[in-house]
């Protein structure tokens, strides 16, 4: 039995998703495609029993949090103490209590008395995997809070400012843009966390605000595209990220159902692509790559032929396998490493 | 000997404009972008990102579609005996609940407003 919260626009729920292998059959007042029966056709009785069936996987809504949010809402995230979570929209964080549905309390609102005087909107926030009193959350300007409820019951003011010095000589119309951060998550160890912005993944030690200690360029050649990005609104797209159990590896979507793994240790990346053309089951995906510009070498995609509706904007890793889940638009893809 | 000095002058300027040439490509490729973007819609705000788009973030009403909230939903349709999960009988997820078939095809982009200045004005006067 699973335990998963999720959220719609403003509404959490936390749904019990459950295997069912049997069903019963042979009840008497019922057939068995449950329209009941007329009692006076009943002549005879019957005790129903289980029969096996196809696995079927059922999601039953085991508890539906009270609308406490004005704004949609972007994070959710469980407390390492598994009794509390957070739920985070564009201007505030509430923490709630698993069982208790009807309140909340709000720990971080940033929304300025004057709405004119808004610069940033959170983005996304996530608890600490070990420390139950640490969160963090991000902002739609590249920054990163860590909070630490026990400093007060209200947390507006940060323990730690997570920032990468930018060259002023470099701004542009889009540097704040591309600098929003649409995910934040924690390794498992707890050291460190990870962002994505709209070009690249930073690693950043939990020890040093002043700079990440590991950047990694997911499509940089988008950077020569951003006019018509921001155009079509693909600037706005929110990538997630995630890191592989060890932390050793961490991975992001892009676009053309293609999905960016960076190994951390040894330096290297991949490129692979979730599309049904490769789909045979045992297929070992092949490495793809994007040509930026010039000649354009054989089996190389160049940028102006990628599909930007073709957006992997989820993915998962396994917390202890190496089996990953991607999603493209209308599916679901799921891998595992090849087994020698 | 002064043939040799003007030499080594030259060498050096030449250093120095490469250098120069090399530091302003990466950034480039934005710069570029940003020209293009202004000569499209020169009445694009002032301020670079801020807060045209953080108020278009805020703007309530983006639907989104909720593969759960649609199967309960043609679930309770089918089958009346839905347990009730709580005192929650008056819940809203939202107006309603959205099918594949109403959601929009994709939210409007700020650009392509035609009146992207009192766009803004409306958006701020909802949220207060």
């Amino acid at each position: 039995m699973t335990q998963v919260n999720t959220t719609s626009y403003k509404t959490i729920k936390l749904w019990k998703i459950s295997e069912r292998d049997k069903r019963p059959e042979g009840y008497n007042l019922k057939e068995e495609d449950g329209r009941y029966r007329d009692p006076t056709t009943v002549t005879t009785l019957r005790v129903p029993v289980f029969r096996p069936m196809d696995l079927m996987v059922e999601a039953s809504p085991r508890r539906i949090f009270a609308n406490a949010h004005t704004y949609h809402i972007n994070s959710i995230s469980i407390n390492s103490d598994y009794e509390t979570y957070l739920s985070a929209d564009d201007l505030r964080i509430n923490l709630w209590h698993l069982e208790i549905t009807d309140r909340s309390f709000n720990i971080v609102d940033i929304k300025p008395a004057n709405m004119e005087e808004l610069t940033e909107v959170i983005t996304a926030a996530e608890f600490h995997p070990n420390s139950c009193n640490t969160f963090v959350y991000s902002s739609s300007k590249g920054t990163i809070r860590l909070c630490d409820m026990r400093a007060s019951a209200l947390c507006d003011r940060h323990s730690k400012l997570f920032e990468e010095p930018e060259d002023p000589s470099n701004r542009s119309f889009f540097s704040e843009i591309i600098s929003s951060i649409s995910d934040v998550k924690f390794s498992h160890s707890g050291r460190y966390m990870m962002t994505r912005d709209y070009l690249s993944v930073k690693i950043w030690d939990l020890n040093m605000e002043n700079r990440p200690v590991e950047t990694y360029q997911v499509h940089e050649y988008l950077r020569s595209k951003l006019c018509s990005l921001y155009e079509n609104d693909c600037i706005f797209d929110k990538f997630e990220c995630c890191w592989n159990g060890s932390d050793s590896v961490v991975m992001t979507g892009s676009y053309n159902n293609f999905f960016r793994m960076f190994d951390r240790n040894t330096k290297r990346d991949i490129t692979l692509e979730a599309s049904r053309e490769n789909n045979k089951p045992r297929t070992v995906l092949k490495p793809r790559k994007v040509c930026a510009s010039g000649k354009r070498k054989k089996d190389e995609i160049s940028v102006d032929s990628l599909d930007f509706n073709k957006k992997i904007l989820h993915t998962a890793w396994h917390p202890k396998e190496n089996i990953i889940a991607v999603a493209t638009t209308n599916n679901l893809y799921i891998f595992q490493d090849k087994v020698n | 000997m002064e043939r040799g000095w003007l030499v080594v002058l030259g060498v050096m300027c030449v250093i120095w404009f490469v250098e120069d040439t090399q530091e302003k490509e990466g950034i480039l490729p934005e710069r570029a972008e940003e020209a293009k973007l202004k000569a499209k819609y020169p009445s694009l705000g002032q301020k670079p990102g801020g807060s045209d788009f953080l108020m278009k973030r805020l703007q309530k009403g983006q639907k989104y579609f909720d593969s759960g909230d649609y199967n309960m939903a043609k679930a309770k349709m089918k089958n009346k005996q839905l347990p009730s999960a709580g005192p929650d009988k008056n819940l809203v997820t939202g107006d309603h609940i959205p099918t594949p078939q109403d959601l929009p095809q994709r939210k409007s982009s700020l650009v392509t407003s035609k009146l992207a200045g009192r766009t803004l004005y409306k958006v701020k006067e909802q949220m207060i």
